[in-house]
């Protein structure tokens, strides 16, 4: 094809994608270098039957004008990203003079806003990835073993958690596991104690997001799994049969070799996606034990008093720089494998 | 040899079928639980005292004089304003599948013929353009919105969904496109077709599954949003995900925490009936991918 067929075909595409995925990091980047106007405070005597006393007052006139000179707020260079909220050097650097033990330096970094998210974020997207692979992997193993007649309904049985957007996920489960909910009231019942309340404890509330994160991602893993079992060659498993091997060695040393890409590109998939982990936290209203780096965004782009385009900018660029940093394997694989064909 | 390969003990079965039921137990109940509690009032569907109450809708009795009550799904649609939510998502659904499947398959269609170098290089960024989460997307949106004036309106909404699912529409169509044979456009072209000609008349109509498929996720993204929706369109303008939220953010104080739960099954019963009829689809569409890898 031709260079020109090609650039009018696909420009349309091209011109969506560079202005709303690609200039957008720049804007992001670009803000994130900015801070907001601060609110002018001027001094006002404001009396009452009481007296007169002196006291502070926003400026809304010279806010306003000061905003509509200079809206996108002065210029800060990396200070955004110092400051306490993101990467926190000062703070860091105090409590590394400071400490008395290493243990207490690491509670320290992790009372920090962004250590705290990124904690968060990872734990969620590294434990939640192997036990969708397993599970999703035994799921589509015992499905295939099934009549074809009552397979279908199964598979749409099976695949209802991923539909769902997450916040509706995550709400339905929420309300049962809720300690008035059929769940929450039963586990009560079982442990016998009448104020236990998964809401209560961060660990319990951990585990909760978590187990979410494995009930909406495994019908993807198992999915994926189901097909690739489709592929796997039937004659190294009737010669193996013919060997003897029993149904645990068949599948241990030829279907899993054989699906072992699938698991990389599930496992992949799986950690872009849960890095962005954002709507469950809001569905468990779990905001106070548990936040993400997503959170922390949304959070400040949902601010009352002024959006901080600046805050939400650096946690972005922080964020993508943590997605690249996910991304580099794979980016790596695709352009080794591009030079092989060539 | 079929028969051979697929004889399995007893055992292996009894095991193979429980596990099934398991696994649908845990997908399908919490659904089937809500959707059933959505015709209760709240003192059922949470139940302090015993969630039997939720089953044989005690309080609802008390309360309604009937077994089932159509209360919150009357408010919420009416009083809460669904109804305004419900039309803004199938606006967004139908524009963004739409123009996303034109944009798509024109791109993706280039991709597939292309001989040179740089399409690997379009589809990494694509690649790396999915990888992006929408959050930090819509923080370098925001800003110039405001500023252009554009922010809270419908189109810049469906606009922006559209871009952002098309790393993921490119990727598969290309993956589709790649799979029907070059010599059928490279026969139409010697026949004297235009490049879009041959795309039009002869890929098209062999495309249709791949499309189909291609349409099921965009769909789905665009009805499932809530980053992108939640946060680009005003209160006025909300589709059903941002609604049901602030319905939670709302109403929970209001003391009628049951039209959350109403929304969550109207928003949620038609997705499952477009997913039911298109299923194959579905699964075509997400091996694709992963067979390729």
């Amino acid at each position: 094809m031709p260079h020109k067929t090609f650039f009018w075909f696909f420009f349309p595409s091209g011109l969506a994608m560079l202005l709303f995925i690609g200039l957008p990091i720049f804007s992001s980047l670009f803000q994130s270098l900015h801070i907001e106007t601060q609110q002018i405070l001027i001094e006002v005597e404001t009396c009452d039957p009481f007296g007169c006393e002196m006291e502070m007052q926003v400026d809304q006139d010279a806010t306003s004008k000061l905003r509509d000179e200079k809206p996108m707020g002065k210029f800060n260079g990396l200070g955004t990203y110092k400051d306490r909220n993101h990467l926190a050097f000062s703070e860091l650097g105090e409590a590394w003079g400071q400490k008395t033990s290493f243990k207490n330096f690491i509670s320290t970094l992790l009372n920090l806003p962004f250590y705290k998210a990124l904690l968060f974020t990872l734990t969620f997207c590294f434990t939640v990835t192997p036990f969708v692979i397993v599970l999703g992997f035994f799921v589509a193993l015992s499905l295939n073993v099934l009549s074809k007649s009552i397979k279908g309904p199964l598979i749409f049985g099976s695949i209802l958690p991923m539909i769902v957007t997450p916040l509706i996920g995550s709400l339905v489960l929420f309300w049962m596991i809720d300690a008035q909910g059929i769940l929450g009231a039963s586990l009560q019942f079982i442990f016998d104690d009448p104020n236990l309340s998964l809401k209560s404890s961060k660990n319990l509330t951990w585990m909760m997001l978590i187990i979410y994160g494995i009930w909406h991602n495994t019908p993807f893993a198992f999915i994926v799994f189901y097909a690739g079992l489709q592929t796997v060659p039937q004659d190294p498993v009737e010669a193996a049969i013919i060997d003897g091997a029993s149904r645990s060695q068949r599948v241990r040393f030829i279907v899993l070799p054989h699906l072992y890409p699938v698991a990389t590109f599930i496992a992949l998939i799986c950690l872009m996606d849960n890095f962005r982990v954002l709507e469950p936290i809001l569905g468990f209203s779990a905001e106070g034990v548990a936040q993400s780096l997503s959170w922390m965004i949304y959070q400040d782009l949902r601010n009352e008093t002024q959006m901080l385009f600046g805050s939400a900018g650096a946690t972005s660029m922080l964020t993508i720089i943590g997605v690249g940093i996910l991304l580099t394997p794979v980016l790596l694989r695709t352009w080794k494998e591009f030079k092989t064909e060539r | 040899m079929e028969s051979k390969v697929n004889k399995y003990s007893y055992q292996l079965k009894l095991f193979n079928t429980l596990f099934i039921i398991f696994w649908l137990l845990i997908s399908i109940f919490p659904f089937v639980w809500t959707f059933w509690g959505s015709f209760k009032v709240k003192a059922d569907f949470f139940s302090r005292s015993d969630w039997w109450n939720a089953i044989y809708g005690l309080n609802t009795i008390i309360e309604t004089g009937g077994r089932y009550t159509f209360e919150a799904y009357i408010n919420s649609w009416i009083e809460g304003e669904f109804w305004r939510a419900a039309r803004n998502t199938l606006i967004v659904t139908v524009s963004v599948t739409t123009i996303s499947l034109f944009l798509g398959t024109l791109g993706a269609y280039a991709l597939s013929r292309s001989t040179y170098k740089y399409t690997f290089w379009i589809l990494i960024a694509a690649l790396v353009f999915r990888a992006m989460p929408h959050i930090t997307l819509v923080s370098g949106y925001l800003f110039p919105f405001f500023q252009l004036k554009i922010w809270g309106i419908l189109p810049t909404t469906i606009i922006v969904l559209v871009a952002i699912n098309q790393p993921f529409t490119l990727w598969l169509l290309y993956s589709f496109f790649k799979t029907v044979p070059k010599e059928l456009d490279e026969s139409a072209l010697i026949d004297g077709c235009s490049y879009f000609q041959a795309f039009r008349h002869i890929i098209m109509p062999v495309m249709w599954p791949g499309v189909i498929t291609a349409g099921l996720f965009s769909l789905m993204l665009a009805y499932n949003d809530f980053t992108v929706t939640a946060l680009l369109l005003n209160q006025q303008n909300y589709t059903m995900v941002p609604k049901i939220n602030a319905f939670l953010g709302t109403v929970e104080h209001g003391g009628n925490y049951m039209w959350a739960v109403a929304s969550v099954v109207s928003a949620t019963a038609p997705l499952f009936m477009i997913v039911m009829f298109f299923q194959r689809n579905l699964i075509s569409g997400l091996t694709t991918g992963a067979i390729k890898g």
